[in-house]
This record gives C-alpha cells, structure tokens and sequence, in this order.
C-alpha cells in the first residue's frame, strides 16, 4: 500500500510510448530503459535529444499508425516526429 | 582531380533533413553541377559551380542532411569527414553553409552551435523565409545573429531573386575566410552536451524568435492523409494511378518514338544497298536501339510522379503508415523510400538504403530491392501485355492491361514482404529490430524547378544508357545472331544456323519445362546486361529471322509464335529476372561482399525457376498452352 502511493507520489509522470492520440503533455525526462530497443540506451537517448525530444518540450501525439496503434507521429514543440511507441516509453511525460 | 591548383573558394552546404538544402543547391549552381562518388565510398558528391555578382567563382559542395556531426551512415561520415576536413581527397571548405528552414529552426540551431566548435567561418542561411513569413513567423535576424556569434542571411531558393542576398554576404565573407580557420574543439556530443545545446537553442528561439501556431494546412492535410483508413487506402490509390498513368498516359509518346524509329528504319532499308551493313543499321542498330528508347516516356513519368511526392513531402507519412506493414516482414519504415525508388531501377534504390544507419536493415532492404518492379522490366512487361492480353475495360473504367500491370507489381511487392520475412529468420533471429525515427516536414508544393533538374538527370541517364551499354549489347547480340552466315542454299531463316541459336539451343533444356523456346533463351543471355536489353534482343533475333516488318510488330509476332503460357511464365520470370548485372555489381559494391551478391542471385534464380515453372504448367493445365 504505501510502496503504490510511493510510486505515484514519485511519478506522475507516464511515459509518452503509452499514451493514446490526443495526448498533450511536457517532456519530464528521458529516461532510456532496457526496453529492447535495436540501439545502445545512450545512443537512442542521443537521437531522442537530437529529434528536439528534451526536458521541458511539449509534446502532443498527432496520429496513430493502423495497426496496433503504432508507430505515432508526435508533434514536439514546432516540429512532427514518427517514432516507433517502444522507443517513446523512454520520454517521460507528465 | 584538380582541386589543389583550383584558386577558388570551397563553400560546404550543411543542413537538417528537409531544409531545402538541394532546392538552394540547384537554385545557386544551376545546371553546372557534377555528380560523382567520393573515393572508395559509394555516397554521392554533388559540386557545382556558382559566379558571385563581383564574379568571384565559388566552388559549393552538397553534403547530406544530418541533424550531427556524430555521423550515425556513411552518408554522415562523409558529412562529418568533409566539414573537419579529414577527408584527404577533399579540400576543407573555406566557409561552412549551414542552411535551416525558416519555419523549423530548433533543431537546426542546435546543429549551429555544434557547427560553431569546428572552428570554420560559419554563415546561417535562413531559407523558406517566404513562407515563414507568410504563416507569421517572426525572426530578429540581427539578434539572432548576434546571440548565436554567426552570420545570418536570409533565402528563398524556390524564387527568381530569392538568393540575391545570400549570393552578396558570400561575396563580403570570402576574402576573410582564408585566414579565419581556428583550431577545432568539435568532438562527438554526449547526452548531456546535446541537452546542454538543444537548451541553449531554445533559449535563443524564445528570445529572438516568435513562432505561431503550427502550420495549419499540414495538420488538415495529415488528419486525412495519416488517418489510419483512409491514410493508407489513399496511399494504394495513389500507388495504382501511378502505374495506370505509367501504363496509358504514355502510350502516345511511345508510339510516337516507335513510329520515328520505325520510320527511320524503313528510309535505311531503301536506301542502303542490301547487304550485311544494311542489316547492322537498320536490325542492329535502330531497331535495338529505338525498342529501349521508346520506353523514355514511362520512365520519366514514374520519375515525375516519385519527385513530386518527394517534394511534396509525402514520402516521409508513405513512410509512416508502412511502418508497421513493412516492420512485420522485418523491414524498417525507412526501407520504403529506397524501395519505391528501385521501382525506377534497384541501382539508385540500393545506393539510396544509405539512409538507413542500421546494418542489417540495410542489408535486408537491399536483398529485397531487385524484386521491386523497376523500370527497365517496363518494356517487357509492356510487349508482352500488349501481345498477350486483350486490351479492353473491366468495370467500365480500369484497363485489363493496367490491371495485369498492377498485378505484376503486387506479386513483386509481395515476394520482397515474403523474403524479408524469411531472411529475418534465417540471418538475424537474435537481433532486436531498430528504431524507427523520421521527422515529418509540413508539405510544400513542388518546386518545377527542381522537379524538372531531376527529371532532366534521370533522362540522361538512361539515355546514355541506351546510348552506350544497351547498344553494345545490341551490336553483339546482333552479331551472334548473323553469324556464321547460313551456308549458301540453306533452307529456313539465317539465323538458325548463328552462334546465337547455338547458345540458345545449349541452354534451351534448362528453361524448356518453364515453356521458354530457344529465341527466348537467347535474349535472356543479353538481359543480363540490362534487363530492357532482353526486348531488344528479341526484336532483332525476330526481325532477322522474320524481315523488316517484323521488327516494327515484335508483339505481333510474339503473339503467333508464342502460346499464351509461355507468356505468361515469361511474365512470371521476369517478376523476379535476377539476371542483371549491373544490379548484382551494385550489391557486390555495396555491401563489400560476394556473399550478398551470391545470396540475391541464387535466390531470385531460383524463385524466377520456380514462378515460370508453375505459372507455365497452372496454365497449361487450364488450357492456355
């Protein structure tokens, strides 16, 4: 009981990769997790920051592929990046 | 190459992805642009030239996009090699271009301030000010400048006049370029000092920059174009006008180059006197030549169609919406646009996998690429639909032909899904598949300008094509097919006694069960050269062996001696048609293995054996044969 309340008093924050289209939010951190993603944790850290994904940009997700709802199309700040959703569950957005 | 005792400037284009960075090339050099491959690599250099209004001649070299100079591709590399001027066969630019869209600049001036610690003079060249300006875009140029430390000028490469400006800071900033190289700090960014910058930029985008809402039209645009329904069936909509318009919209300029060849053909016959050198002219020569130039048109329709997607920005939501379909065969999102453009030829396709920075994606993408119909199956497909295939209307309004011609796509598209799919198991079953990660620009409308210099580019191409290997494989086919010369008395065509039916008959047991005759395996010897080459072939050994009327109606004359399963398996093979050379050669180059090379031989030999096998027996069972 109180490790749960621990958890959301910890985080609010959801990450991106989970959240359905309509979504608007803040980017909280990044946060790289063994996710199995095809990249190293800090190269794929490295392009998320390259895309403009950083702490602090907002983030909206536009459009969802047809199957499985992925990839999604998420509006950061000015631009529009496709991103696969298991490379998004390491934004962390609030 | 001469560039050492060459006394002119050197300027580098750097620029994101989609900051219009080949738009300004081509607006800043026009058409006095070299294209050539950068030693021992296979990215492509484009240098032009560009005259200054004091007439100061500037040397500028495209490089392509990246968002840093931490290269993650070849492509990057040389990006990264050129702007440090690591690159020994290169001299280091004097002036580094770094060229951003005006209505997208925050991840461009994060790659300012990574460009600033190379040490080189450095000018921002704010490009698309016309349509920032127009959506409300509002920029404090000299602040910017000033908080950056950079020179910033502005540029609209799509507009007569739109490079004035830019064209008159080159001129002011050259002659202090030579001396104002300082030692290089630059070294590969870590997170921190990516985040570090990307906050520094935006800081500077609050305080010099306001920006309204995103673009309006994009977002109307994608709300139907991204919408998973209607995005993709809109997507394979506009795959099959494509090749509808391909099939019927470039009949009569076919037909108009056939009837000139055809034409010129007839004036050789009467006034050459008989003989072998009026054979060579007129069977060698026009008829080979005239049967692969006839298929200019298609070409450059399909072309037209690929650039102006390109520009208009469609390309990356193609991407988008195939993601998944093309991530469940084991190919990345990515793979699309290389694989659209080997629908043109699988040569530039294989070349432009490039872009995508993970080995084995890029290695299946170019396994698969050779089974996307390229155009230079165009022409057979072509003679043998016409032959074969009754041209009428189905449902009132879709062409039988076009829809065959649309089928043979699909199976292609089909078969590539198909061998990823089965190379994902047999190549790469422990690795993880990686990530997919595409920024999407807002669409433009395309720039004729542009278009029409690519267009231009791929007609020379294949016109020199035409020009050069196509006609020496015409004339060697021509010459196996007239000699020996039948002996004196012989009954039956001439060119059943030539080295050419020697050949054909010798490989003729092989591809007999799949209904292939000996004329047939002539001309498949020929293809290997280029794949058109095999239509041409059979025109000449038909005309030699049928006389001059012949060769103008080679699809008439398939149509009496072939039935209607050969043709059919003859379509079938050509589905998969692994004898081009070029295309191996490419692979071999590409990859920098015979492995690969040997791996997409043998099998798309042995599906080609396979798809005509069956397709010849399914056919002859149902009474075709």
């Amino acid at each position: 009981m109180s490790r749960e309340s621990q958890i959301t008093a910890v985080k609010p924050r959801s990450p991106l990769g989970g959240a359905l289209a309509g979504f608007c939010g803040r980017i909280e951190a990044i946060l790289v997790g063994d996710d199995k993603s095809g990249l190293p944790p800090d190269e794929l850290e490295r392009r998320l920051i390259e895309l403009g994904f950083v702490e602090g940009a907002r983030v909206e997700i536009l459009h969802e592929g047809a199957f499985g709802r992925d990839p999604i199309a998420v509006r950061v700040d000015h631009a529009t990046v496709a991103l696969r959703r298991r490379e998004a569950m390491a934004i962390l957005v609030t | 190459m001469t560039i050492t005792a060459d006394p002119a400037w050197h300027f580098a284009l750097v620029g994101t992805p989609n900051s219009g960075k080949t738009a300004l090339f081509n607006a800043l050099t026009g058409k006095r642009q070299k294209v050539a491959n950068y030693p021992g690599v296979t990215v492509e250099r484009k240098s032009g030239a560009l005259k200054t209004p004091s007439g100061r001649v500037i040397t500028l070299i495209d490089l392509p996009g990246t968002y840093s100079l931490r290269a993650r591709s070849p492509d990057e590399e040389i990006t990264r090699d050129v702007v440090l001027g690591r690159l020994k066969s290169e001299t280091a630019p004097d002036l580094i271009v770094c060229v951003a869209d005006s209505t997208n600049l925050r991840l461009a001036l994060r790659l300012v301030l990574e460009l600033k610690r190379v040490g080189r003079p450095l000018l921002l060249v704010l490009n698309m000010f016309d349509i920032a300006a127009k959506r409300g875009v509002k920029i404090d140029i000299a602040r910017l400048a000033a908080e950056l430390g950079v020179p910033v000028v502005t540029s609209v490469a799509v507009r007569r006049g739109g490079t004035e400006e830019l064209l008159r800071r080159l001129d002011e900033l050259a002659p202090g370029c030579a001396n104002a190289t300082v030692a290089s700090t630059w070294q590969a960014p870590d997170s921190a000092e990516l985040r570090a910058a990307q906050r520094q930029a935006d800081a500077i985008i609050r305080s010099t920059i306001h920006m309204p809402a995103p673009d309006t039209l994009t977002a109307k645009l994608d709300a139907v174009l991204l919408h998973p329904v209607a995005g993709l069936a809109i997507l394979f909509l506009i795959l099959f006008v494509m090749f509808q318009a391909v099939f019927s919209w470039a009949q009569p300029a076919m037909n108009l180059i056939a009837d000139g060849f055809a034409t010129l053909g007839a004036f050789t016959h009467s006034t050459l006197p008989a003989g072998l050198l009026q054979s060579f002219i007129e069977n060698g020569v026009i008829s080979g030549v005239g049967s692969v130039v006839q298929f200019l048109p298609q070409i450059l329709i399909l072309f037209l169609f690929i650039l102006l997607l390109e520009d208009l920005g469609y390309m990356a939501r193609a991407a988008f919406l195939m993601d998944r379909i093309m991530g469940g065969a084991g190919l990345h999102g990515r793979a699309f646009i290389p694989l659209l453009s080997s629908f043109a030829c699988a040569i530039p396709g294989i070349m432009s996998t490039r872009v995508i920075d993970n080995k084995r994606d890029r290695l299946t993408t170019i396994l698969v690429a050779p089974l996307m119909t390229c155009s230079a199956r165009i022409p057979v497909y072509t003679l043998i639909i016409g032959a074969f295939i009754p041209d009428r209307l189905i449902w009132g309004w879709a062409s039988l032909q076009g829809l065959v011609m649309f089928g043979l796509y699909t199976a292609g598209i089909v078969s590539a899904l198909g061998v990823s799919f089965i190379a994902k198991f047999v190549f790469w079953r422990d690795d993880p598949s990686p990530p997919f990660m595409l920024e999407m620009p807002d669409y433009k409308l395309p720039r004729p300008k542009s278009v029409l210099i690519g267009l231009f580019t791929r007609a020379k191409a294949f016109l020199t094509r035409a020009g050069t290997t196509i006609f020496g494989m015409m004339v060697v086919v021509w010459f196996l097919a007239s000699f020996p010369r039948p002996p004196v008395g012989a009954a039956g065509p001439a060119i059943n006694y030539s080295l050419a039916a020697m050949i054909g008959r010798a490989i003729h047991p092989l591809l007999a069960p799949l209904g292939f005759n000996w004329q047939i395996s002539v001309a498949l010897i020929p293809g290997m050269a280029a794949r058109e080459v095999a239509v041409a072939a059979l025109g000449t050994v038909y005309s030699i062996s049928g006389g001059a009327e012949a060769a103008q109606q080679i699809g008439h004359v398939l149509a009496g001696q072939w039935s209607m399963a050969t043709a059919l398996a003859f379509l079938a093979w050509y589905i998969f048609a692994p004898q081009c050379a070029s295309t191996l050669a490419v692979i071999k180059r590409e990859t920098g293995s015979w492995k690969w090379m040997a791996v997409t031989f043998g099998y798309m030999m042995a599906l080609a054996y396979i798809a005509a096998f069956a397709t010849y027996h399914i056919a002859v069972a149902l009474g075709a044969g």
